[in-house]
């Protein structure tokens, strides 16, 4: 087959493990993992009439003034549809770009297939299958790896110690409570309502975030506690890498933690891929078909505090805001009108985006690219041309990202189109703009 | 010749069709005894909302982008369904044959359905070679599985005029008919099977597990 041009970009987790593949190797791997999932490929690839209508669907595609090789379809072609053909029989270099195809070139959005007219889960072959045979193959970016090593390690993904969550909590509780009275960060406590889960950039590299939830917390005297153990970070990187073995193990530890803390609910921080983990693909691999308590995601919990009214709003955010609506929880769980409330509720300049909902653009970081690395935050960037566009249209000064791999990927997208904005999560806002006591008040 | 065409031959062809497609959906159906998570999560609600918003022409937002290929699409495969069996000549076959008969289209109107899938099939294959985005994903196969589609409807147009030499442009019919029936399981036709189990899929994964909408 005609091999893509792209530039060369250097990835030893790529480059390395390409050059030890023997044609055996990759012949027994893509037949272990299609066999297995033969039935829904065969289903997938016999209805697929080559149609092209998923190219619009693609940010990458639309970036790329359509350019027929970023296309979602071409990306199966170059992956699924080539291994199926030749039934495994193909080259190292072919491993290559398939694996820079499946994890650099697509996050798993799943936005083509709801422009697909069968629904085929595009993302699935590409983000599901492909990866899985690169992981297998141990073809894998070497930043998304290490995290996955962390993960394996350390049940996070950021290699933090316990000793140092525990510290960064409690650094982060007094931080708190220079601001609000009795501001607590309640560890391992027995019955509490609510289990908060974050992510491990929270206390490596945006603790600030931890301050705010128990500030958040306290104004809406909630009862709720944090893990002091493994079990409190649910980003999960094995479930983009394909090692759906460590990705399934973190799931488990999380959800055992919760079921050991005997909380009614888990209210998930701003992120968009630990909430479908936790809720979907968890789950899945082990074999439950619902998560084994509700998980509520931090919009869904906003929206609750602020409609029930044990958040009130003290004065409205009036600079110009609009809105990134992460895949995960949009697309993913239908959470974009209550993401537009509570915006609404705290912004008196929300300047809303085009398109959205269902129909808005990736953050082109999510689904693991932006674990890939810095090798790849250029095809990041130049790959997400139209989000550049759709931001710059609504002209703010901010914009709100409840992911943190949408904040991360509108932060470089930010710089790479020089837009004159900020990314914020919610939190910041709604820190800002709550009524705190009288009582309360530090 | 033309008998035994229209007889064992077209019997062939059916047979391989239906036979064929119990086959194929006997394989969807056993999926779940590998892939566990396929099936867990299916409900007939989203399901139905699903199949309805993609088979109702401009009830989704791709359809409603692409104005001119839903119009195309849609009158394409409505006409090549809809002609063959509602056929004033088909109908009399059934009828002297099994004693059934179907509505039927004024021959003029099946003129025109006949016509549209031609013309349809050739704006596919414009598609194919003037979009970079359909011609990239193109290949051999493609073409293929467009004129057995269209095979049928361009011999039974000249056959119903008299154009050529009839009795071989009428046994060409019959035979481009009966690969045309016979191709469905076989080939890439097959959508027209697996279009309901890939739809309902994505509406349940959508609907039943997402809480999003899915057009």
């Amino acid at each position: 087959m005609e091999m893509l041009q792209r530039p060369a970009v250097a990835d030893p987790g790529i480059d390395d493990a390409v050059a030890k593949l023997t044609d055996e190797q990759i012949e027994q791997t893509v037949n272990k993992v299609m066999g297995l999932l033969k039935g829904r490929i065969d289903v997938y690839t016999k209805t697929c009439m080559h149609c092209g209508m998923c190219a619009h669907a693609c940010h990458y595609c639309l970036s790329h003034d359509l350019d027929p090789t970023w296309s979602p379809v071409a990306k199966v072609k170059n992956t699924i549809w080539e291994m199926q053909r030749r039934k495994g029989k193909v080259s190292p270099e072919f491993i290559r770009q398939a694996a820079r195809i499946a994890y650099t070139e697509c996050n798993g959005c799943r936005r083509c297939s709801m422009y697909c007219p069968f629904g085929i889960d595009i993302a699935f072959l590409i983000t599901g299958v492909t990866r899985r045979i690169m992981h297998l193959l141990d073809v894998v970016p070497q930043y998304l790896q290490d995290t996955v090593n962390s993960h394996a390690a350390t049940n996070n993904q950021m290699w933090v110690q316990q000793d140092e969550w525990i510290d960064t909590l409690m650094w982060q509780e007094d931080d708190a409570r220079d601001e609000i009275v009795g501001a607590r960060i309640p560890l391992d406590v027995e019955g509490a309502d609510i289990m908060y889960s974050v992510i491990a950039p929270e206390p490596k590299i945006l603790a600030q975030l931890l301050a705010n939830i128990s500030m958040i917390m306290k104004v809406a005297g909630l009862s709720w506690t944090m893990p002091s153990t493994d079990g409190w970070d649910n980003s999960n990187m094995g479930m983009f890498s394909g090692d759906y073995d460590t990705s399934g193990r973190l799931e488990r530890a999380h959800w055992d933690t919760a079921l050991r803390l005997k909380v009614k609910k888990v209210v998930m921080g701003e992120c968009g891929h630990a909430y479908r983990g936790a809720v979907y693909d968890g789950p899945r691999y082990n074999a439950w078909k619902y998560s084994p308590l509700p998980m509520v995601h931090a919009i869904d919990f906003y929206h609750d505090l602020l409609e029930s009214g044990r958040i009130q709003i003290a004065r409205k955010f009036d600079k110009p805001v609009t809105v990134q609506e992460p895949c995960n929880i949009v697309r993913g769980a239908g959470l974009g009108d209550k993401l537009r409330e509570i915006m609404m509720a705290t912004c008196s300049d929300f300047r809303d985006v085009k398109p959205r909902y269902e129909h808005n653009f990736c953050c082109a970081a999510g689904g693991g690219a932006v674990n890939c690395g810095p090798p790849w935050t250029k095809t990041r960037i130049e790959g997400n041309r139209v989000k550049g566009e759709q931001l710059a249209y609504t002209e703010a000064d901010y914009v709100v990202t409840p992911c943190h791999n949408c904040r991360s990927g509108i932060e470089d997208i930010i710089k790479g189109y020089d837009l004159k904005m900020h990314a914020k999560f919610f939190s910041e806002i709604l820190v800002e703009t709550m009524e705190i006591p009288e009582d309360l008040k530090a | 010749m033309y008998e035994i065409l229209r007889g064992p031959l077209v019997w062939i062809a059916f047979i391989a069709l239906f036979a064929g497609a119990v086959v194929n959906v006997w394989r969807v159906l056993q999926l779940p005894k590998k892939d566990k998570v396929t099936y867990a999560y299916m409900d007939v609600k989203f399901s139905v909302r699903s199949i309805l918003h993609w088979l109702v022409p401009f009830a989704s937002h791709n359809m409603r982008v692409r104005p001119v290929m839903t119009v195309v699409a849609f009158a394409f495969h409505l006409c090549l369904l809809a002609t063959p069996l509602l056929l004033l000549a088909h109908n009399e076959l059934w009828h002297e044959s099994w004693g059934v008969r179907l509505p039927s289209l004024p021959g003029v109107v099946a003129d025109a359905m006949t016509l549209i899938v031609v013309f349809a099939g050739l704006f596919f294959v414009f598609r194919r070679v003037a979009l970079p985005v359909v011609a990239y994903v193109t290949d051999w196969t493609d073409y293929v599985v467009l004129l057995i589609a269209i095979a049928p409807f361009v011999t039974g147009f000249i056959a119903a005029r008299g154009w050529f030499a009839y009795d071989t442009v009428l046994m060409m019919h019959v035979v481009s008919g009966g690969l045309w029936l016979a191709a469905i399981p076989f080939t890439r036709l097959t959508h027209l099977l697996y279009f309901v189990f890939t739809r309902a899929f994505m509406g349940c994964e959508f609907g039943a597990v997402r809480n999003a909408r899915d057009w």
